[in-house]
């Protein structure tokens, strides 16, 4: 079989959607951390987001599906923790669409490290720069770090009053 | 169509042939470099294994819907981590046993968790307070790892550390709180600091395994994660108007395989399925 370019082993798997944020694929998500020929293998080395979240088995089946549609079936995945998996690797044009599918993206600088200023410090000021996806005001609070998924906060709006997920950073 | 009982139960060969790889192995002697690293792997894993195991307890019981799931997410971090750790465990013992089969075939004495996690779930009260001290040695622990000369375990501490962080910072806002919140919950939340002290010690004992780990700059010693436990704790427990026990009394054992009463009660529950049906899949 003639090797399919790795230019194009990219494209495909941009094509593959996020099973838990569909509005987003695999490569916006920033977890395809590289993709490579060994000998006839394709190796396609893949990070997980949070270590117990439940969608990385399904994203391997995912990618392996894909890839089997163009007639790659020699492939390995390879599974990689390090560096660990962060918010800053979400493509700016992914943020967009996560804003539009209703999910408030993720506000640079507001990860928590657990020391107690920096949580104080963004009790105060910076969750109000969390912006309500549905109606752009910034007037919002958090009701509780954990949200549908282990990657988002639940938040609500003090204007619309509606409810939202905020995808934490980390 | 799912599969009858009797096919569950028919071995596969093929499968238990490629599973067994290793286990004529020797078992690792006892004060060797691996076994050390084996027992300190499974301190880590057994410690999120049953913490996750007890906080999983409350899905579908917590006292408002947010915390029901905030809990579940928690319980679902705890138990990722400790397919890494306890995959790199049996990676190191080099038997043939994966996180899953440490986690569902061995028995009480086998397990080195600290005895903290395994205390009864109680009232929320008494679950955020067990959440809150562990959380506030959790983290430190973590990063300290993250300097391990392994670059394995190094990996999996800066990975677990940042989930970890919202932990505790969750742990901590909702301590102070209900701690400064009524006198019904204020109550409650002395109760369970007091319930839980003498379990708090255990954290920051180490023995020879700790010690023969922390010279091959592998993990830190227990004792030097308590400094900034007792800040954390002081200056939360402050702002929530809670009153830290003055006892420093610690049960301990968890670590060397003896457990409470309540051990046994818990691995009933949690291996029941493994132990009826070995090998059976999802």
């Amino acid at each position: 079989m003639v090797r399919p370019a790795l230019e194009q082993v990219w494209s495909w798997l941009g094509e593959v959607p996020d099973p838990e944020i569909p509005v987003i694929s695999l490569t916006d998500l920033g977890i395809i951390r590289d993709v490579a020929w060994e000998g006839e293998t394709l190796v396609v080395t893949v990070t997980p987001t949070y270590s117990g979240c439940p969608a990385t088995s399904v994203i391997n089946l995912e990618i392996e599906k894909r890839l089997a549609e163009e007639g790659v079936t020699d492939l390995r995945l390879k599974r990689q923790l390090s560096p660990p998996w962060t918010t800053d690797w979400i493509a700016p044009a992914a943020r967009n669409a996560l804003k539009a599918y209703g999910i408030a993206p993720p506000i640079d600088g507001t990860a928590a490290d657990g020391v107690l200023a920096g949580r104080i410090a963004r009790l105060t000021g910076e969750n109000a720069a969390v912006e309500c996806p549905r109606c752009g005001s910034t007037q919002t609070e958090m009701v509780s770090r954990f949200g549908s998924t282990p990657c988002k906060a639940a938040y609500r709006c003090r204007d619309c009053l509606e409810p939202f997920d905020y995808f934490k950073c980390i | 169509m799912a599969p009858s009982l009797s096919d569950v139960m028919t071995p596969d060969a093929a499968a238990l042939a490629a599973a067994s790889k290793g286990e004529g192995r020797a078992p690792l002697a006892a004060g060797s470099a691996e076994h050390d690293l084996f027992t300190g792997l499974t301190r880590l894993g057994d410690t999120t294994l049953i913490l996750g195991h007890r906080v999983s307890e409350w899905c579908g019981h917590a006292p408002i819907l947010e915390e029901d799931i905030a809990l579940a997410n928690m319980a679902l971090d705890l138990i990722g981590q400790t397919q890494l750790w306890l995959g790199l465990a049996g990676e190191v013992e080099g038997r043939g046993r994966d996180a899953d089969a440490l986690a569902f075939r061995r028995d009480a004495w086998d397990f080195h968790n600290l005895l903290l996690v395994e205390r009864p779930n109680g009232d929320f009260g008494v679950t955020l307070m067990r959440q809150f001290l562990f959380d506030a040695y959790h983290l430190p622990l973590l990063k300290a790892l993250e300097g391990s000369t392994d670059a394995r375990i190094a990996a999996i501490a800066q990975k677990a550390g940042k989930e970890v962080a919202y932990h505790l910072e969750r742990s901590a806002d909702l301590v102070i709180r209900l701690g400064d919140g009524t006198e019904e919950s204020h109550r409650r939340m002395q109760g369970a600091l007091d319930a839980l002290w003498g379990y708090a010690g255990e954290m920051f004992l180490g023995d020879a395994v700790d010690e023969r780990l922390a010279a091959a700059g592998i993990m830190p010693t227990p004792e030097s994660l308590r400094a900034e436990w007792d800040r954390t704790i002081d200056t939360v427990l402050g702002e929530a108007t809670l009153v830290r026990p003055a006892s420093d009394f610690a049960h301990k054992g968890g670590k060397q395989g003896r457990h409470s009463e309540h051990m046994g009660h818990l691995l009933t529950t949690m291996q029941w399925l493994q132990r009826a049906y070995p090998d059976a899949k999802w």
